[in-house]
């Protein structure tokens, strides 16, 4: 690897994991779409402060960056207040507004500008280790490394001063709000700390990668654990797996490095949404047919005890009769009188007569006395 | 005005007209289902459809790229209602996930396809940032088609559209087929979308799908006047906003239509009967001054009967005053009462009720005992 592959791989990692934290905590509190909205509104705070300074390397084009995304959260706030607009609509209002905006300003004043908004939208982390930082001539490294690096600090240092609060206003906000935390402080703050992060990875990777480090790692990682902390490391695994993982398939493929972390990430998220354990679609698939089974061969033992000792046993009581009774198919009552006899509650006399076995009688009298 | 009027004009305004009718009458349903972003899902993820189709025809006519680009953007859709169905992961994260994941995917496709030496693709700002100018006759005439073929559909499921609006379960146990409904639906709303991206772009489609119906919801409480408003204010915009970015020289015309759209939400929440803000702040003042009359009326009804009702008889604005502590002035109540023949002076500094006033007070108590009557 050389030194340029290696950075840029630290600056995806630091930047996965500075998403994936305030991440967990949009996808857990439905506001998952926020964060498209702030890295979007982006564009007109960056050319805003672009007239004010008049330099595209400020620092502060950044923080106007930033101010714009928190002036997004507070006009959607706004409007939702009124009752008149319902949030999500609040959101799909205000910022291809203020996006407008910005694509206006940069057309208008295209000549005296060079803003390339494919870039600021796209991003490139190809290009990240060529913006260095440097003091007295000695090279400190990529700008993107310090700032991914302080920015996921940040997050952690508040993740870790206001953990408590977090929970709760996520979790019940009405509790919350009774024991004094002032939800609203926590939505801002939360806000204010998208902001900045999206602001910081989207001018390393562009602002739709922020979107999917934002929310595939958190989505994934909930299907995975019912606890919050453990739901955050999970989270911030995945990211930095994604990111590695999408700069190999980036490498390989000599595609898009942002474009191949988002579809890797996608790949994780699907593959979480099938297997995970106990919430995954093959495992709920599995469960609901073993409930099904279960439930059937209740049914079948029940069936069984009814006729037992009768005289009509001899004609009820086969796998052929069952279909009759129990509106069975075929093929489905064999499976359930494999599954029975595998579970001791039937068996078979080698004439093809079913009989309950001991277990089978005191389990289908249980459930009739029930 | 001649250059306003020129034939290019006419047939960026028309298209422009069609797209934000049907997109407009179309969001109507999104807004009223709370998925008012299924728009900014939906026209990222046709990305990567659109890509592959140019690479597996190597096509450079819109529609076998619109086609591609619809096909993605549904199959993004049909992803985002599998994992809100079945897993605890909620629409918005789906859709945020969808989005950014097949854009994503878009890109690298892109990416890949520029690095062959036939690559003539047009470039991604086009598909980002739309591209009014470029509409052709051509394809306004097959804006029309669409529009026409969508209209039909609305009207041929209009009712099952209106259950799947406001009552879905109701839908289920009537045994309609919601499910195929809602893909019906969504699958319009792609088709929409995806006309739409070449003229307006990514961003901006979404905003014609939310901000015309946003606007139409606040002028009224039925489902038809709000779906034709919301058509109705979707092809003002676009017709205005084409219209004034010929006028004016670097005025992209996709943003300005989305500026106007905005700026017909701003006008319909204020000033909208009824719902709009200023309807609202009328309605509470004038809620506050009949309770400030009704107060005073009571006050005065309460000094009166301490006294013998016979003889005629008034008492001072201060101990009127004094009755209602905490609140304003009454002489400016007070004022109003006389001139609405609820209280009239007596002598020069007293006040009393008249029989009117008196009136209204029993009637009062009397609603206030029935009603009291009726908790019981």
């Amino acid at each position: 690897m050389t030194r340029s592959q290696i950075e840029i791989q630290a600056i995806a990692a630091l930047a996965a994991a500075a998403c994936a934290l305030p991440g967990v905590f949009l996808v857990l509190r439905r506001m998952s779409l926020m964060c498209d909205a702030i890295s979007h509104v982006v564009l007109l705070g960056i050319v805003v402060m672009f007239f004010v300074v008049g330099d595209l390397s400020s620092p502060l084009l950044t923080v106007g960056a930033a101010i714009t995304g928190v002036l997004t959260v507070v006009l959607v706030e706004a409007l939702t207040r009124t009752n008149l607009v319902k949030r999500d609509a609040a959101i799909g209002i205000v910022f291809p507004l203020l996006f407008s905006l910005g694509v206006i300003l940069v057309s208008r004043h295209a000549g005296d500008v060079h803003l390339d908004t494919d870039a600021v939208l796209l991003g490139e982390l190809a290009w990240a280790p060529f913006n260095r930082v440097s003091i007295n001539g000695h090279d400190l490294g990529p700008r993107g490394l310090w700032s991914m690096g302080a920015v996921l600090v940040v997050n952690i240092a508040l993740l870790l001063a206001f953990y408590k609060e977090l929970k709760l206003a996520t979790f019940d906000a009405g509790l919350a709000a009774s024991l004094g935390l002032a939800p609203a402080v926590v939505h801002y703050g939360l806000m204010t700390v998208v902001s900045i992060t999206a602001v910081e990875a989207f001018d390393v990777a562009g602002s739709i990668l922020v979107v999917a480090l934002m929310i595939a790692p958190a989505a994934a990682a909930w299907l995975v654990t019912d606890r919050l902390d453990h739901m955050l490391y999970v989270a911030v695994a995945m990211g930095v797996v994604g990111a590695l993982g999408g700069y190999w398939a980036a490498h390989w493929m000599d595609a898009s490095i942002a474009g191949c972390i988002a579809t890797v990430l996608g790949l994780l998220f699907g593959i979480t949404f099938l297997l995970a354990p106990s919430r995954g679609l093959v495992s709920l698939a599995w469960r609901r047919r073993q409930q099904k089974l279960s439930f059937a061969g209740t049914m079948l033992t029940i069936h069984l005890l009814h006729h037992e000792d009768m005289p009509e046993a001899e004609k009820e009581n086969r796998i052929a009769h069952l279909g009759e009774h129990l509106r069975w198919g075929d093929h489905f009552a064999m499976t359930v009188v494999r599954n029975a006899e595998r579970e001791g509650l039937v068996s078979r006399s080698d004439d093809g007569k079913l009989n309950l076995t001991s277990d089978g009688r005191s389990h289908a009298l249980e459930v009739v006395a029930q | 005005m001649l250059s306003l009027l020129n034939h290019t004009t006419v047939t960026i305004a028309l298209g422009a007209a069609i797209l934000g009718a049907v997109s407009g009458s179309l969001g109507s349903f999104a807004v009223l289902r709370r998925q008012s972003l299924v728009g900014d899902a939906i026209s990222h993820a046709a990305l990567p459809g659109l890509v592959a189709a140019y690479i597996l025809t190597g096509a450079k006519s819109s529609l076998v790229l619109l086609t591609g680009a619809a096909v993605a953007g549904l199959l993004g859709m049909l992803i985002v209602m599998l994992i809100s169905n079945t897993s605890r992961v909620k629409f918005d994260s789906a859709l945020g996930l969808v989005l950014s994941v097949f854009f994503g995917l878009g890109l690298v496709l892109l990416t890949w396809i520029q690095k062959k030496p036939e690559a003539a693709m047009a470039g991604l700002d086009r598909f980002l940032f739309g591209q009014a100018a470029a509409l052709l006759r051509r394809d306004v005439w097959m804006f029309a088609c669409v529009a026409a073929v969508v209209f039909s559909l609305l009207a041929a499921f209009w009712k099952e559209f209106k259950i799947l609006a406001f009552d879905r379960d109701y839908g289920v146990s009537l045994g309609m087929p919601m499910r195929s409904l809602d893909i019906i639906l969504t699958g319009l709303v792609t088709v929409a979308i995806v006309l739409g991206l070449q003229t307006v772009g990514v961003v901006l489609m979404s905003a014609m799908i939310v901000a015309p119906a946003a606007a139409a919801r606040q002028w009224t409480n039925r489902l038809g006047r709000m779906v034709l408003l919301a058509g109705l204010f979707g092809a003002g915009s676009g017709v205005a906003g084409a219209v004034a970015s010929t006028a004016i020289q670097r005025l992209p015309t996709g943003p300005t239509i989305v500026l106007i759209a905005g700026f017909v939400v701003l006008v319909s929440v204020t000033a909208a009967p009824r719902r709009g803000l200023i309807a609202e702040a009328l309605r509470r003042r004038h809620n506050r001054q009949k309770l400030r009359l009704d107060a005073v009326l009571c006050d005065l009804f309460e000094l009166e009967s301490q006294h013998e009702l016979a003889t005629p008889h008034g008492h001072t604005a201060q101990a009127i005053q004094a009755m209602s502590f905490g609140e304003g002035p009454v002489d400016k109540t007070l004022a109003e009462l006389e001139s609405r023949d609820l209280a009239a002076r007596f002598g020069s500094e007293r006040w009393t009720l008249t029989g009117k006033g008196r009136q209204r007070v029993e009637r009062m108590i009397h609603k206030l005992e029935s009603g009291n009557r009726h908790e019981e």
